[in-house]
């Protein structure tokens, strides 16, 4: 199996899943190539998520993310939830496939979104609505993946030797 | 719980005919082919009679030109390498379509490396290659044309024989990967009239790990395993002959049984494609179900993400693909679905249903009723879904 019995549990029984009517705070991220995208949801009551919610498009491990994310932010105050990284998700998931990481891995980012689009609006501060498009190379053990497949690339190489796949974006 | 495969173009169950050959084989003293003693004269008989086999299934005028090979991806890389390697004196130009496996792609992409150039021919948005743009696209350097009889994904059936007429007018080799095609659907070289075509044992029910490269008499390829003097030298390397064998049972049965088994798919095919509106709304079907593989099925319910569908099919029984097999791990949307023009998201949604002579119209029934609620339960956590 692809995914460890934790991402599988997420996957199959998703935990927060919807969306929030008014919500304090929303985040939007995709990636323009694997085409996942994920919106986070947040209620906040004195600096602390009191309800987090999740719409996700995306494969298990994205489902998997934003599961395990807002069960992570859930009742964290707003200092505690800026520090949740990736990283800390997948760790909680026991692990992602190295490929799926730069790519399914949107879950922080998405939250740290919408923890900005909170502040933003409790300064006052209107933007446009916004979306932020990643699309990183794995940097997990300090090497450097290919996003096609799970070779180690060097940090300069336009291309994968391993699957021949052109890497176009910076990494 | 047993799981119903509608996943055959991955997977197939060796049928009890293929199984008993096979099982015949190891039980016996075949020895190996190139001996001169009894055992190896009766490997060698063994392996005279697959290829026979083999070339009733495909219509070959001479067995001898079929090269047994390790399956789909070394017949591709065989023919494709090995024409260019011994005709670059004459040109260094390929041309090709961009709806081409991987083993097609790849191969080029080696010889790119070495001063070949290449031109992909685009499809339409059925994924069909239009022979007048081939025709186009051959330069007096061109020494080779390679275009898949069948694509793997969509299904879309290639004009392959004005293809050919086009490349024999202009005096270019033309090689098709028929991976997907023999043994599923009447292939037929000399009506055809190809030069090469790559085949592999798996998709008619024969073992995986072997397949064959159809080379007509007389067309200059050079091998890309040196070694041994086996299959005429045209390939090194001892015949993996329990494989051979039970692809000469499957091509044999293949070839006697294709009637009923094309009946059975398009039936099959048939009763998907008209009661999946009764279950679920806004997709849409890919290729040309009408001039396709009658086994495949390419679907994409729109807004939801494919392996998503596919792990939760698969929790429920049904084995679905999303996409090539080969292609897994992957994340880069199909570069089939992309040049028929899908957009990422949809392309990333779609699934791949093939059809195998075991399947019921109970299994059609059921996979229908699980998709259904699959479906709406992904739509309901779906962002897309909910800005549509």
């Amino acid at each position: 199996m692809l995914y460890s019995k934790t991402v599988m549990d997420h996957f199959r029984n998703p935990r927060n899943v919807g969306e929030i009517e008014n919500p304090d705070g929303v985040g939007e991220v995709g990636n323009p190539l694997c085409g996942d995208m994920m919106t986070i949801y947040l209620k906040i009551e004195d600096e602390r998520i009191q309800d987090i919610k999740f719409q996700t498009f995306g494969c298990g491990s994205a489902i998997a993310v934003s599961s395990m994310l807002t069960e992570l932010a859930k009742g964290k105050t707003i200092e505690e939830a800026k520090k949740i990284t990736n990283k800390d998700v997948a760790d909680a998931l026991e692990g992602l496939p190295k490929n799926k990481l730069h790519c399914s891995n949107l879950g922080a980012d998405a939250l740290q979104m919408a923890i900005k689009n909170y502040e933003d609006k409790k300064a006052g501060i209107v933007r446009e609505e916004e979306r932020q498009e990643k699309h990183e190379h794995s940097h997990e053990d300090g090497g450097c993946h290919c996003p096609y497949c799970d070779s180690e690339v060097d940090k300069d190489a336009k291309f994968c030797k391993a699957c021949l796949s052109e890497i176009e974006e910076e990494h | 719980m047993s799981k119903i495969n509608l996943d055959h173009i991955s997977a197939s169950q060796l049928l009890p005919e293929v199984q008993e050959a096979m099982i015949n084989a190891i039980r016996g003293t075949l020895g190996n082919p190139s001996s001169q003693n009894m055992a190896g004269e009766r490997a060698s008989e063994a392996l005279d009679k697959a290829r026979e086999c083999v070339a009733g299934l495909i219509n070959c005028q001479y067995p001898t030109e079929i090269v047994f090979t390790s399956g789909g991806t070394e017949s591709v890389n065989h023919a494709i390498k090995g024409v260019a390697m011994a005709n670059a004196q004459k040109g260094r130009h390929i041309i090709t379509s961009n709806i081409e496996h991987n083993a097609v792609n790849r191969s080029i992409k080696r010889l790119l490396q070495q001063g070949f150039k290449t031109t992909s021919v685009s499809v339409d948005k059925k994924g069909r290659v239009s022979p007048e743009e081939v025709a186009r696209a051959i330069k007096d350097d061109t020494i080779l044309v390679s275009i898949m009889h069948s694509n793997n994904e969509i299904g879309t059936i290639q004009p392959i024989k004005e293809i050919a007429a086009v490349c024999r007018e202009k005096k270019v080799l033309l090689h098709t990967d028929a991976v997907d095609s023999v043994g599923v659907v009447p292939v037929d070289v000399q009506d055809l009239g190809v030069d090469l075509l790559s085949f592999a044992s798996n998709p008619f029910y024969g073992p995986t790990g072997v397949g064959g490269l159809y080379i007509r008499r007389g067309t200059n390829v050079w091998p890309i395993l040196d070694g041994g003097v086996q299959e005429k030298n045209r390939r090194a390397g001892t015949e993996n002959l329990i494989g051979i064998i039970g692809l000469g049972t499957a091509a044999d049965l293949a070839r006697k049984h294709l009637p009923e088994r094309l009946a059975h798919f398009k039936r099959l095919q048939k009763l998907l494609l008209t009661e999946l509106p009764n279950y679920i709304d806004e997709y849409f079907i890919n290729g040309d179900p009408d001039n396709g593989l009658p086994h495949l099925v390419s679907l994409s319910p729109k807004y939801i993400e494919g392996e998503s569908i596919m792990l939760m099919l698969d929790d429920e029984g049904f084995t679905v693909s999303t996409r090539s097999a080969c292609a897994t791990g992957s994340l880069r949307a199909s570069h089939v679905l992309m040049a028929i023009g899908l957009d990422h998201a949809d392309a990333q949604g779609t699934l791949v249903i093939t059809l195998g002579v075991e399947n019921t119209e109970a299994d059609i029934t059921g996979f229908l009723k699980s998709l259904k609620h699959i479906v709406e339960s992904l739509r309901a956590i779906s962002p897309l879904y909910k800005n549509r």
